[in-house]
């Protein structure tokens, strides 16, 4: 164990060598105390996610800082982030942790945004996924049976049309499924609780929640696994999701039920808000001109305290199966995720208009 | 069962058990005492410590803090009319009234009785109640919730009494800003006057604080004289326990109501207190006292929001959906420590499920306990002058709204709801009703759009909703029953306290004065209806623009706004046709400014004033530097303190306010000198 992180520690020191300028200024945080503004209220997923690593960050930051976690909630997640575009400063005394909440606004153009995500960079980044189940009672085993049921009305609840719940919504219409989408749940759990209400038969959670709450319905026989959204590679392109290696991904059905891979610009808008919403769900941001070796100082953090035993064995429960990344692997989706194409919000737009009858001015 | 239970005794018996749950109480009870601040700041508090501690212990914790929440917050709500969390909204309506009248620890040594009352009876009905939990909450879907909203609402008409029209025209208001925001059913955006602040609508703690607490600040600064009004402590605590024992049923029934209530999610603890309190009125031979200082209106909502917290437990536990922002934080805990919420809860983990029911009550015991010895002692800051006072507690009251959004549009809002709770006020327009319009305006909007899209008219034929259907009517009944016998018999028009308490010991309460207003008050001279008329007509231009501006939405937007709004325009019409065609003498037409004679002294706006210049210091100076001198100037100029004394008594608060911030982790408000200064750096 000792030798372990003695060798860790060597090794990290030769890195910081190696890498030119790292070597020049290094962050220094003794005595400081580090704002990590959290936009969500105490006691939600980004707060846990934020309070989950504030202890590590702390101890594996250059100087040992003090981390807290501050929630500025509002607006679902705009104040907050409204906030830190207007006071944080380059100098990774203060950081922000995004949520798909915060980019979907962003990338809608809400009147209320007042940030915009190319003035930021990317510390950290972690994302999640997400399994489609529906009600045992509609009688199919798994996606092949989908055609089978195209007909049948299902019913799926959502917690608005412009939030995180798109993602599915289109999913469903893209797969030419019979849904009609009731708004108005105050949120994945309620959506869930209404489903073994049985007032609704088709659902989804996100991986954590639906490996704690879900799969005990699947043991019992009340619900039945479709299939996961899938997960991003290191290029970008969607697979299976590791966590549920059994499970099709959603391209997989997508292919299975038009008998094409997909594509198309209602394939590319899915795509690019799935991005947002799921692989690069939660951000750990900073001004955009914060100094390399700042970042580096976090990115290294992150890097070591992933090895870490207590982090190791906390994970599972906090965070679930997926990794957090840093450096190239976070810009990737971090670009995937902000830099969607016009042409794809153009269409969410119109779609939500005429499907929905949803205005998005203020 | 009985194996699982013993389990769960020989977990709780442990030295280091109650050890660590008293560690919580003890913490909650600190941060609780700051209202605003409430249990989730403690929680949050702790959360950074559940790391690595064993589960036992750090549930232990965990639960201490969660346990004595709603029993902290009864002391600024009983004392100073300040309710720190919509679990003591209802409490304040009879407890602050009995302080006036100097019965500050017999009130608080009832409230935290009927605390404990709570935890126990909770906990001995969730140990049978568990079992058959998770089917019976499965069979409230959003039809029987949406029936329980109308439930809460139909309190309105008791807590109007007779003047039932004002009373719809309060809550029909209370409803509008309460639909100010996002709709639930579409997320779009309505009534929100271009303001970012209120895209998310206002807090309800920034509601209360200002509905309650805002007027009768106001009313003793003009008075200016202790809040007990004679100036002394005449009922003791053990007056309150004898009051608890008199009212032993009150209190089982109000605890098995809120158990209950408190195990619904989706509608978590909202309502609870407001319906034990609706209970109390509906069912006493006697309402001539209530909202002016009737113990059981402490009793009974005490008793039932303690409950709650155990009853809300249960979806926490079963279904991992917590009620409250409490329970979504132990929630938060739970999972940090592994511990999962689900089915199992019942079956392989009952055990842990019965160490956490009984660890509930348990801290509800130390808890009240605790409290009950400091009842006395605290009780005595009602007699202090009411000018030295009073500052501390508008700064105090300022804190706590900022604590909401921790924006200074909270601050803005308090003053603009305070300004609306100081007019319901003095025209003894109900203000119970405005908070319950407020609270359960997008419950009810939400849970009607989905039933409607899940059932359409066959929610009508599910039984739930028959059964909840049936008590509301005989609730609406009993209400209009009461309207009819006339204002004696009832809540003086939510006129909570100032009134009464400035006849004596509430005498002349505002339902008294409203008879005896042209006649009998003053010189005989009539009640100039012109200052209502233009309340009333201000009431219909905001609610007009609350329709015009959800007609812009889509259908499932605007529905809910629209049809409120037109039944409060309705009632307004009818207000304002009562004032100015009614006479003089009409039950309708009151004006507390002309019945009670109190416009001698200092006027309201001035000490609207002060409040406001408050407010424009945090804005330009921020928190910390503005309650400096704030404080110093008040207590130099109101309160003929010498310059020493402000200058030292202001200086302590604002380093107890640093000390509070650094300590928890807790912001204050941040003005145009700190950004600056921050854009210098």
């Amino acid at each position: 164990m000792k030798q372990a992180s003695r060798r860790d520690v060597l090794g990290a020191a030769l890195a910081a060598l190696a890498l030119p300028g790292a070597n020049l200024r290094a962050a220094d945080f003794s005595g400081r105390v580090i704002e990590m503004l959290i936009p969500f209220k105490e006691g939600g997923g980004s707060d846990t996610w934020g309070r989950f690593n504030a202890p590590y960050l702390s101890r594996y930051l250059p100087g040992r800082p003090t981390v807290v976690v501050r929630n500025v909630p509002g607006g679902g997640s705009i104040t907050g982030a409204n906030r830190f575009a207007a006071r944080a400063r380059p100098d990774g005394l203060t950081v922000l942790g995004t949520s798909a909440s915060t980019q979907f606004p962003y990338l809608m153009g809400d009147p209320r945004v007042r940030y915009d995500y190319r003035d930021w960079r990317v510390l950290m980044a972690y994302g999640t996924g997400g399994v489609v189940y529906v009600s045992s009672r509609l009688g199919i085993t798994d996606h092949t049976g989908l055609a089978r049921i195209a007909a049948e009305p299902l019913l799926y609840g959502s917690q608005g049309p412009t939030s995180l719940d798109l993602v599915p919504v289109l999913a469903f219409k893209l797969l030419g499924l019979n849904v009609r989408t009731i708004f108005g749940i105050s949120g994945r759990g309620a959506g869930r609780l209404a489903f073994e209400r049985g007032e609704l038969n088709i659902d989804y959670q996100t991986s954590t929640a639906y490996l704690r709450n879900v799969v005990p319905l699947i043991e019992q026989g009340d619900a039945v696994p479709l299939f996961s959204w899938g997960t991003l590679d290191g290029e970008g392109r969607l697979v299976r999701d590791p966590s549920f290696p059994d499970l099709p991904h959603f391209g997989e059905v997508y292919e299975a039920v038009h008998g094409r891979a997909p594509s198309g610009i209602a394939w590319e808008s899915w795509f690019a808000f799935f991005t947002a919403g799921f692989p690069a769900q939660k951000l750990l941001v900073a001004p955009s001109d914060t100094p390399d070796d700042i970042v580096l100082a976090y990115e290294d953090a992150v890097r070591a305290y992933r090895r870490d035993p207590e982090y190791l064995a906390g994970k599972p429960a906090a965070l679930g199966a997926y990794e957090q990344v840093t450096g190239a692997a976070a810009q990737t989706i971090y670009e995937l995720a902000t830099d969607v194409p016009e042409s794809a919000i153009a269409w969410v737009r119109d779609w939500l208009r005429d499907d929905f009858r949803v205005s998005l001015e203020g | 069962m009985l194996e699982a239970l013993t389990a769960a005794i020989a977990n709780l018996a442990t030295v280091e058990h109650v050890l660590f749950l008293g560690v919580g109480v003890v913490l909650g009870l600190t941060v609780g005492v700051f209202p605003g601040l409430g249990g989730i700041a403690g929680l949050s508090l702790l959360m950074p410590f559940l790391y690595g501690m064993d589960t036992v212990s750090a549930l232990a914790m965990l639960i201490g803090l969660v346990a004595v929440i709603p029993t902290s917050d009864t002391f600024t709500s009983v004392l100073m009319g300040i309710p720190g969390s919509s679990a003591s909204q209802a409490t304040v309506l009879d407890g602050f009234p009995l302080s006036q009248q100097g019965e500050a620890a017999r009130a608080l040594a009832a409230a935290f009785g009927a605390s404990l009352c709570g935890g126990l009876v909770g906990a001995l009905i969730l140990t049978f109640f568990v079992q058959i939990a998770r089917p019976l909450i499965l069979t409230f879907g959003s039809a029987e919730l949406f029936m329980l909203a109308v439930l809460g609402l139909s309190m309105v008409g008791v807590l109007s009494g007779s003047g039932l029209w004002k009373g719809l025209a309060a809550a029909g208001l209370g409803m509008t800003i309460g639909s100010i925001g996002a709709a639930p059913a579409t997320g779009e955006f309505r009534i929100t006057f271009g303001i970012d602040y209120l895209y998310d609508g206002l807090p309800l703690v920034v509601v209360g604080i200002g509905l309650f607490a805002f007027p009768e600040i106001i009313d003793l600064l003009r008075k200016g004289r202790p809040i007990a009004s004679g100036g002394r402590l005449t009922g003791s605590w053990a007056n309150g326990l004898r009051d608890l024992v008199r009212h032993w049923a009150l209190c089982l029934r109000c605890s098995a109501l809120g158990t209950i209530i408190g195990a619904i999610p989706g509608l978590g603890g909202t309502v609870v207190d407001w319906i034990a309190y609706g209970h109390v009125v509906q069912v006493a031979k006697d309402k001539s006292r209530f909202g002016k200082g009737d113990i059981r209106g402490v009793l009974a909502p005490e008793s039932a929001n303690n409950a709650k917290e155990g009853g809300g437990l249960m979806p926490t536990l079963l279904f991992g959906i917590p009620g409250s922002g409490a329970m979504a934080v132990f929630l938060g805990g739970m999972v940090l420590l592994g511990i999962e919420a689900g089915p199992a809860m019942v079956s392989s983990d009952l055990d842990l499920t019965y160490t956490i029911v009984w660890s509930l009550a348990l801290a509800n015991v130390l808890g009240a306990g605790l409290c009950i010895v400091l009842a006395r002692p605290i009780a005595r800051l009602t007699t202090l002058p009411f000018n030295y006072l009073a500052p501390f507690m508008i700064v105090a009251i300022s804190f706590a709204a900022f604590q909401a959004t921790r924006d200074l549009m909270d601050l803005a809002a308090l003053l603009g709801i305070g300004a609306i709770g100081v007019v319901l006020k003095r025209f003894a327009w109900s203000r119970p009703a405005f908070l319950i319009g407020f609270v359960l305006a997008p419950q009810a909007e939400g849970y009607l759009n989905l039933a409607a899209q899940f059932y359409g008219w066959q929610m009508l034929l599910r039984p739930g909703v028959l059964i909840i259907l049936a008590i509301t009517v005989v609730s609406i009944f009993l209400g209009a029953r009461q309207a009819r016998r006339g204002p004696a018999t009832v809540l003086a028009d939510g006129n909570v306290s100032g009134d009464g308490a400035a006849g004596g010991t509430g005498a002349a309460g505002g339902a008294a004065a409203i008879r005896a207003a042209g006649a009998a008050n003053g010189s005989g001279a009539p009640v100039d209806p012109r200052p209502q008329l233009v309340f009333v007509a201000l009431v219909a231009a905001i609610v007009a623009y609350a329709v015009a501006s959800s007609l812009q939405r889509s259908p499932l937007a605007w529905m809910f706004p629209v049809i409120i709004g037109i039944a409060t325009l309705l009632a307004c019409l009818a207000i304002g046709g009562l004032l100015a065609f009614g006479g003089p003498g009409s039950k309708l037409n009151f004006d507390a400014e002309q019945a009670s004679g109190t416009a001698a002294g200092s006027t309201i706006s001035a000490q609207f004033a002060w409040i406001a210049g408050f407010v424009a210091a945090t804005a330009l100076a921020g928190f910390v530097i503005a309650s400096a001198l704030w404080l110093a100037l008040f207590l130099r100029l109101r309160a003929g303190a010498g310059i020493v004394r402000a200058v030292l008594l202001a200086a302590a608060a604002s380093l107890g306010f640093l000390a509070v911030e650094s300590l928890l982790v807790v912001e204050l408000p941040r003005g145009l000198v700190q950004v600056w200064w921050g854009s210098v750096l």
